[in-house]
């Protein structure tokens, strides 16, 4: 793991290890009820969240959403959407290749890729035509280092590093009404190189941190601030949309809570994480767009097959996953998840039971109107001869072009603006055209 | 302005604000004469202790190849299943970058050298590095003190070749493995040109991005860097063929071990005299270099070996274009976001007539009446969390031992030390740093200083309190003035507060401060709009 970026998300996201951590938490969580109640009396004007669930109800169909969860660290997608077809997967594999049959067998998908076993939860997805997968798929830019490969994702320009916002604010901007400070919600400690840009985006602490206040949560506090900034400035106006985020952002804690009071599993790790995310989509039609990000996917070492470090990590983000596409409900029907991760791994298994960095990965996309049950793929097969200098998977998608589809035909961007998004994009990269139902 | 005005914009722009007593001591010498004291900083003595603090942070007097020695080796000999063993190595590792920013917390929240503190940090985001892109973990800690700082209000050409030389941005953007094709020190993963380094050496740290370059421009510029990269700290490294066969380390397949460093480190050592070695780790592979005669910027550079990068790097320092992009720069950072276009122009001039004299150009913009001008008095620069978390931490004079909740709060504001990603540094405009959460996370952390919650007068690890303020990452923690809380420091005074800060708020402002409860006076004073801006 030689990889600082995945291991500051994983530092960030988790110090539940932390001695005391579990008593701390249960303090905030009363202080913060505390704080909630004082709030209720202080007489504040919030959206409560039944005003929320209504404006949810009464629908707006043409709120259409983006989740982005991205892998950080490379995954070994050839692992994830297995080439059984090809004998060379087989060959070059020798103790990590996922089995055709008997124990830890693969999932058949289209009688040449295979699903690794630990994604099994998805296979309702799969079946019910809303799962698609994307082969071969990835940058243009050769680079095998996480970071830049992870910025150039991220910006949307492989090759340009001077680009000072994320591809995912662009489209917030892109997006047609007036801009909420909820339209675009990060899960996690910071604004990601993603989602920054000019444009306000919302914050979602990850895991246990989404429990804690900040002090302004104290309505004594808060209501002090509000004589400072009564004006029409700038930062009046940038005062009251944060207080406003804070508030909703609030209110859906506190449904958290309230559920998870009424004898709901304790939430851990990403399943908390995306359960959240999709409650906020759900009772929320103002969030457009929204993004995780997860680590541990770089897997020099001992990576495993079926069972294992990948497998082992390849779990909980399928039934995270899974409950997610649950807990939307009706709101998948309008919803894009795309799973990306920077690049994929070399095809030859090296000597320490892992793979090294490498090309060309696989992409996943889920959603209401996706046209699953497919793979979408220009696959040159394994053989030596054509593969990325000899040792990985090429890129014959470039990622761009089925993330342009969905901000087409799913979000409903003109071709203009999607064009300044992605500027410098190679269009009709690829095979995609039809992912997504018009 | 009144005089008490233009004292407090001196301290606001060449420094990070007034602590307690710097508003009066200003005053008392007059702002003419605080400018010229600090465009010569090495005239102002620095406090003592500040000066023992640092130098007890024994991490930030290391060279890159003692860091890596000490640090990076260790991490890469831990056995691979020995987990606890790899986790104590890559904690001391860390513990490099805890230095760093230490180090730079407590020189700006003490320092008195104002101006320069302010252009390390003008300069260290200039020639941004990563600390979370591999070496730089442990590397830009040295950066700061080995080729930022030396040169911060020195000559640009000086500051340049430092950057381009050091370590860090070696690695950062990849010149390291810049390698001529085809040449006899092909290997691995050197296998061939990589433009990143001459990229960004023309679009952000020389000509600026509409500066008359073309694409042919950033190859031959590549072209001439191949080659310019590092010594291999306790491996094996072949000789360029010129290198004198005397010097036993030096041989083909000779081994460098930490000794051999000290010696690197001679300025009598043959090698360091013909510039094949830095003083801190650069190595030219003169066998991976393409000596081939190379044009840029229609200027014809001849063959040559290392004298070609140097050579470049004086046109692009005495380039006008250079010139005009570093002034503006300048103007954005000290003057206004969009500065001026006439005092950009008089301070490119006398950029290119004192052939790149930072403190030159820094001197035009201070005596230009755009600098004093009214309209951009406290109401044009909005502050960065930086320059907002340490401003805040200096007006209000509080101890300073511990600096993880200031870091802590940096990050959590999207402006972590030493962690932006992009070679372009953090932008400094209102339009980069004024958002919704922006203010909540700004006025959280005001009520936290201002109400003596935030754990800065004790060490982390002295007792729990250290962190019961503040989460793993130095997070932001709720306050409840009901409650009784876990620690305390003295709240500053609001009356002083104000004082220290010239008591020039409007009448908002103060109606707010004085109707509210007493403990939240001193906070409402750092959250306040003025406060925001410098």
């Amino acid at each position: 793991m030689n990889d600082p970026m995945t291991m500051r998300v994983a530092n960030q996201s988790d110090d539940s290890d932390r001695p005391g951590a579990q008593a701390k938490d249960a303090i905030g969580r009363r202080q913060f009820i505390r704080g909630a109640a004082m709030l209720a009396a202080a007489g504040i004007v919030m959206i409560g969240p039944q005003a929320w669930a209504a404006r949810a109800l009464a629908g707006d169909s043409n709120r259409k959403r983006l989740v982005v969860v991205f892998m950080r660290g490379a995954v070994d997608g050839l692992n994830l959407v297995i080439p059984y077809g090809d004998s060379q997967y087989y060959e070059q594999r020798p103790t990590i290749a996922i089995a055709r049959g008997g124990d830890g067998a693969l999932i058949d998908l289209d009688g040449h890729f295979g699903l690794n076993p630990a994604l099994a939860s998805l296979t309702p997805m799969w079946q019910d035509g809303t799962l698609a997968f994307i082969h071969a798929c990835g940058s243009p830019d050769p680079t095998r280092s996480h970071f830049d490969a992870q910025d150039y994702m991220e910006s949307g320009t492989p090759g340009v590093k001077s680009t000072g916002d994320g591809w995912m604010n662009r489209v917030m901007a892109a997006l047609p009404g007036t801009h909420s400070p909820t339209e675009a919600v990060s899960l996690g400690p910071t604004v990601p190189r993603i989602l920054s840009g000019p444009l306000p985006v919302a914050n979602v602490p990850l895991g246990r941190a989404a429990m804690r206040p900040i002090p302004l949560d104290n309505p004594k506090i808060e209501q002090s601030f509000d004589g400072l900034y009564s004006g029409d400035d700038a930062l009046s106006r940038a005062y009251h949309e944060g207080r406003i985020a804070r508030q909703k952002l609030r209110a859906d804690l506190e449904q958290d809570m309230t559920a998870a009071d009424n004898g709901a599993p304790p939430p851990n790790g990403f399943s908390d994480d995306t359960g959240r995310l999709a409650r906020l989509i759900a009772r929320d039609p103002s969030i457009r767009l929204a993004f995780l990000a997860l680590g541990g996917w770089d897997t020099h070492v001992s990576q495993g097959a079926a069972k294992g470090q990948l497998a082992n990590h390849l779990r909980p983000l399928g039934d995270g996953l899974a409950s997610f596409v649950k807990d939307l409900g009706p709101a998948y029907d309008d919803t894009v998840i795309l799973v990306i991760s920077e690049f994929g791994r070399t095809v030859h298994e090296n000597g320490n039971g892992g793979t090294d960095h490498g090309h060309g990965n696989v992409m996943w996309v889920m959603g209401g109107r996706v046209r699953g049950r497919r793979i979408y793929t220009q696959w040159e097969g394994l053989a030596p001869a054509d593969l990325y200098q000899e040792r990985d998977v090429p890129v014959t998608t470039d990622f761009r072009e089925p993330i342009a589809r969905v901000l087409g035909l799913h979000m409903g961007l003109p071709a203009s603006q999607i064009n300044r998004i992605f500027p410098g994009r190679q269009p009709e990269s690829g095979n995609t055209s039809g992912l997504i139902k018009a | 302005m009144t005089g008490t005005q233009r004292s407090l914009h001196a301290l606001n722009r060449l420094g990070f604000g007034p602590r307690p007593g710097d508003l009066e001591a200003v005053q008392r010498v007059g702002v003419e004469r605080y400018v010229a004291q600090q465009l010569s900083p090495e005239s102002i003595p620095e406090p003592g202790d500040l000066t023992r603090r640092v130098a007890s942070l024994h991490t930030l007097r290391m060279t890159p190849v003692e860091l890596f020695v000490e640090f990076q080796q260790p991490v890469r000999d831990a056995d691979k299943d020995d987990p606890d063993a790899r986790k104590m190595a890559h904690r001391e590792a860390r513990q490099v970058m805890m230095e760093a920013v230490e180090a730079r917390i407590v020189r700006a929240v003490y320092g008195v050298r104002h101006l320069h503190e302010v252009m390390a940090a003008f300069w260290f985001n200039h020639f941004n590095v990563f600390a979370g892109k591999g070496l730089c973990s442990i590397w830009s800690g040295a950066f700061e003190e080995e080729a930022i700082r030396p040169h911060a209000m020195g000559r640009f050409r000086d500051l340049l070749g430092a950057t381009a030389k050091h370590p860090a941005m070696l690695f950062y953007l990849d010149n390291w493995q810049n390698t001529a094709p085809n040449s006899p020190g092909t290997h691995g993963k050197f296998d061939g040109i990589n433009e990143n380094y001459a990229r960004e050496l023309m679009e952000l740290h020389t000509l600026g991005v509409n500066g008359g370059y073309t694409q042919n421009d950033v190859i031959a510029l590549a072209h001439i860097l191949t080659g310019w990269g590092l010594v291999k700290p306790g491996g094996q490294m072949r000789a360029p063929p010129n290198f004198p066969a005397q010097n036993f380390w030096m041989r083909p397949g000779g081994f460098f071990g930490p000794f051999a460093f000290r010696r690197m480190r001679n300025p009598n050592n043959p090698a360091r005299a013909n510039g094949l070695i830095g003083q801190y780790g650069f190595f030219f592979h003169g066998n991976r270099h393409d000596s081939a005669e190379q044009s840029i910027l229609g200027r014809t550079i001849p063959a040559g070996g290392i004298e070609q990068g140097e050579y470049a790097l004086d046109l692009l320092a005495r380039n006008p274009a250079t010139a005009k992009h570093i002034s503006y720069q300048f103007a954005q950072y000290f003057v206004a976001d969009d500065p001026p276009s006439a005092l950009v122009e008089r301070m490119a001039n006398r950029y290119l007539a004192s052939d790149g004299n930072i403190r030159e150009v820094l001197a035009a913009m201070f005596t230009s009446s755009e600098f004093w001008d009214r309209r951009y008095y406290n109401n044009s620069k909005f502050k960065t969390p930086y320059e907002y978390v340490i401003s805040s931490v200096r007006a209000t004079g509080a101890p300073l031992i511990n600096v993880l909740p200031l870091a802590g709060t940096m990050s959590q504001m999207g402006m972590p030390l030493y962690g932006c990603q992009t070679p372009d540094g953090y932008k400094n405009t209102r339009e980069a740093w004024l958002n919704p959460d922006a203010m909540m996370l700004r006025l959280s952390f005001a009520t936290a200083l201002g109400a003596g919650r935030l754990p800065l007068d004790r060490r982390p690890d002295d007792d729990s309190a250290g962190r019961a303020g503040l989460g793993k990452a130095g997070r932001l923690r709720p306050i409840n003035f009901d409650g009784k809380p876990k620690f305390k420091m003295d709240p500053p005074d609001p009356a002083e507060l104000a004082m220290t800060l010239g008591d020039q708020f409007s009448p908002r402002t103060a109606e707010a401060v004085e109707s509210a409860p007493a403990q939240l006076r001193a906070p409402l004073i750092l959250g306040s709009p003025e406060f925001m801006l410098r």
